[in-house]
């Protein structure tokens, strides 16, 4: 009796298992291609030298440019003040290379046409009260003022405006004080075209991040779909793919290709992550040594070399102007950690994935149709269009984020993984209806991508020698199983 | 019922018949030949079987069952058009095909040993392909095909691109497994070269078998009482003594000794012939010429029309 039930139990157990034993197989085998793919790319010199060059080209983009700026700048620019309102006499401070001059009763035509002949090189508009006019004030040049100087004269002014509007408050309740009295003036920078044109300059740092992010997508997608679309054609010219599609679906040698390079863009994007940003915490250091000191220590540790009366001293140093290329640079950094990182670095994943994804099917697709690289231009063409679109409409995005065009190309799935990332620091808190359709899109038409590349493929893979028109790729989608 | 056996299998490609109700029946043990000229559809036959391809119509069974996703491991399959990874090591590649074969690393390790220590090649382990010769990538490639112990094995014009010494191993090797008990499936378009080797074949054209049988049988079927003398002695004696029963069909001359092939035509027997020249000449050999499979496949094609 208690014998017959173990050989119940063990039969009962052998017949589970070996139910189950094809379908985890099949698992492994998945397993055993990515694997593969992740392994021998990893080890490839060629990774390896990308993953260490890439962080120093990135930090030296980030940080060339701005130790530049703080290089250049020795002239001393004057720049002419015409203020209407009169109320801002003398309030920006001069600063070592940046002079302001206030002209009284000027006539701001007369003044436009001939400021450089009088030795001014830009001319600062202040048109009307601003204080409650906050985009009142324009600076005209002929060449492009530095950030730098954008925000000096932005936060003098708003701190004038803070200074007056305290001085008309009682100093009761402070606190309620200061929260009314903060404002925000955004200086818009016009810069003159020779035939008289004005073009206005947006900097959003944001939209700079997700502009980088935009690109990263689009270079990732270019170059492991690359990878992806090399590896299926070296399968198919080694002649191994037969020997393998004997033991695996098809399907799944194209999927554990699609995911095993997909590890290693990833790997490689974290290598780049955290090398570019150590990189840049060195380089920090190294350029701009004043940076990582706080305001007081800089203070206090003038104090401790000059010696003199430190609480008299300190009340000075405040009230000295910083110099204005160590205010820029600051300004540059500070504006580049204020960015909702989490927000967008979410859903860059997301984006980068399933672009990826997308393209990377279309890649294999196109592979398992040639016998060598040279033939895939046919394919290829419709393949990159969108993406160099892609980048062109997210240029365009930067400037005018709410465009039909802008709207359109980030709802569409071969390109809204690119347009979409400079338009994301404009949704509130990073999420919004239009987010959610466009990534429900994405995911619904990658899905129905890998289907239909995976049609092409198992044909694709076993045909040698003949060139493939569209019209035979037709034929191979509806061709049973 | 054999090891493996096709039922009205269909198979087509857009337009094209690949395949038209084949029918095979490969019998456990045996070495089975599947004959034909390029494009009759062998190979689509084999990409069939090996689960590359469906059918549209038809079942293959696989020892009585319909054939499924797990009876891979127990099929080696030599395409031909076959490779390796020419960056990979040869032994991790060796890993990888027996893992995805459905063997364990462990496994996989101790079969390999066994092979590359019988065809001496050790320290060939931790090469790339691409540096070795085109011979030892061949080697590679059957150890590959072979190492999880399949029960058929099934090679795609396995001679077309081996050089004539792997060639001969190969045909060792196959006969070694054969007679450990393996089933093996030949597809080729050069009749020539395994006809020697096939115990059962089926003759394949325009994606219909056109013939099935033992190989010995159909070959003695399609005999058309053709017969070759070796022997020494005048040549001329044939044109005298020969009557018109007998066709003389030539006389080739080596050195001392002559060899002629005659074709017996309607009811006479070789014995009578032999009759007729025995006294005349000295007989080194003789024995009838049984048809190749290149000839019984053009009279099976002529017959058909």
């Amino acid at each position: 009796m208690n014998k017959n039930k173990i050989h119940f139990i063990i039969k009962n157990i052998k017949i589970i298992l070996n139910r189950e034993k094809p379908q985890s197989m099949n698992r492994n085998k998945i397993a055993l291609i990515i694997q593969r793919e992740f392994r021998t790319r990893i080890r490839k010199k060629s990774f390896i030298i990308m993953s260490i060059l890439g962080p120093f080209l990135f930090a030296a983009m980030i940080i060339l440019p701005i130790w530049f700026t703080t290089m250049e700048d020795k002239e001393v620019k004057i720049i002419a003040v015409a203020d209407s309102t009169h109320i801002f006499q003398n309030k920006i401070p001069d600063t070592k290379n940046l002079k302001f001059k206030y002209l009284e009763n000027a006539d701001i035509k007369y003044l436009l046409k001939d400021f450089q002949n009088q030795g001014y090189w830009g001319v600062l508009y202040i048109t009307q009260v601003i204080t409650y006019v906050p985009n009142a004030v324009f600076l005209y040049s002929y060449s492009q003022p530095s950030f730098g100087m954008k925000i000096h004269i932005e936060s003098s002014l708003e701190k004038e405006i803070e200074r007056q509007k305290l001085f008309a408050h009682n100093i009761q309740n402070l606190d309620e004080i200061l929260k009314s009295i903060k404002s925000n003036i955004s200086v818009r920078t016009i810069k003159l075209e020779e035939g008289g044109k004005e073009k206005e300059n947006y900097a959003e740092q944001s939209m700079i991040v997700g502009y980088a992010a935009g690109f990263l997508i689009y270079f990732f997608i270019f170059l492991f779909g690359m990878q992806v679309m090399r590896g299926v054609i070296e399968e198919k010219s080694n002649r191994i793919v037969e020997v393998i599609v004997s033991s695996v679906k098809p399907f799944e040698l194209m999927m554990g290709k699609i995911i095993g390079i997909a590890g290693v863009a990833l790997v490689q994007f974290i290598i780049w992550i955290v090398l570019t940003a150590s990189l840049i915490g060195v380089g920090q250091k190294v350029f701009f040594p004043e940076l990582g000191k706080s305001p007081t220590e800089k203070v206090i540790s003038e104090d401790i070399m000059n010696s003199g009366n430190s609480a008299h001293k300190e009340v000075i140093h405040e009230q000295i102007p910083k110099d204005e290329n160590t205010i820029k640079v600051e300004m540059l950094f500070k504006s580049i950690s204020d960015i909702n990182y989490v927000v967008i670095l979410s859903w860059f994943l997301f984006y980068f994935i399933g672009g990826y994804l997308l393209y990377a099917s279309l890649f294999a697709a196109i592979g398992s149709t040639v016998d060598n690289e040279a033939d895939t231009q046919q394919f290829m063409l419709p393949v990159t269009i969108p993406l160099i679109l892609a980048i062109y409409v997210m240029i365009n995005t930067m400037n005018n984020p709410d465009s039909n065009l802008s709207f359109w190309f980030s709802m569409i799935p071969l390109t809204s993984p690119i347009v979409m990332m400079v338009r994301i620091p404009f949704f509130s808190d990073g999420m919004n209806w239009q987010l959610i359709i466009s990534a429900v899109i994405l995911v619904l038409s990658f899905i129905g991508t890998t289907w239909l590349a995976g049609k092409i493929y198992r044909t694709g893979i076993l045909m040698y020698g003949k060139k493939a028109s569209y019209r035979e790729l037709w034929k191979w989608i509806k061709y049973k199983n | 019922m054999g090891i493996l056996l096709t039922r009205d299998v269909c198979k087509t490609f857009g337009v094209n018949k690949a395949l038209d109700s084949v029918n095979i029946d490969v019998p456990e043990g045996s070495i089975y030949g599947l004959l034909g000229p390029n494009g009759a559809g062998k190979t689509t036959l084999l990409r069939i079987i090996n689960q590359i391809l469906a059918p549209d119509s038809g079942e293959i069974y696989f020892r009585g069952s319909k054939l499924k996703a797990d009876d891979i491991r127990k099929i080696g399959y030599l395409p031909e058009e076959r490779g390796l990874y020419k960056k990979m090591k040869v032994g991790e590649q060796a890993i990888y095909l027996a893992r995805l074969k459905g063997l364990s690393r462990h496994d996989s390790l101790r079969k390999l040993k066994y092979w590359f220590e019988k065809f001496e090649m050790q320290d060939w382990w931790d090469k790339k392909i691409e540096e070795l010769s085109k011979g030892m990538q061949q080697k590679v490639q059957f150890i590959t095909t072979i190492l999880h112990d399949p029960e058929l094995l099934i090679f795609d014009e396995p001679f077309s691109g081996f050089d004539p010494i792997n060639v001969n191993v190969l045909k060792k090797e196959i006969l070694e497994l054969k007679s450990k008990g393996s089933t093996i499936i030949f597809s080729t378009h050069n009749m020539i070269s395994v006809e020697e080797l096939c115990d059962f074949i089926t003759l394949i054209n325009k994606s219909r078998c056109i013939l099935n049988g033992q190989t010995d049988e159909i070959r003695s079927s399609y005999k058309t009482g053709t017969f070759e003398i070796q022997f020494s002695g005048n040549p001329d004696i044939f044109t005298k003594v020969l009557n018109s029963n007998f066709q003389l069909q030539n006389i080739k001359t080596n050195h001392t000794l002559h060899t002629a092939t005659i074709k017996i035509a309607g009811i006479s027997s070789d014995n009578e012939l032999l009759n007729l020249i025995i006294p005349h000449i000295h007989i080194v050999s003789y024995r009838e010429v049984l048809p190749g499979m290149n000839e019984v496949f053009i009279s099976v094609v002529e017959k058909a029309g």
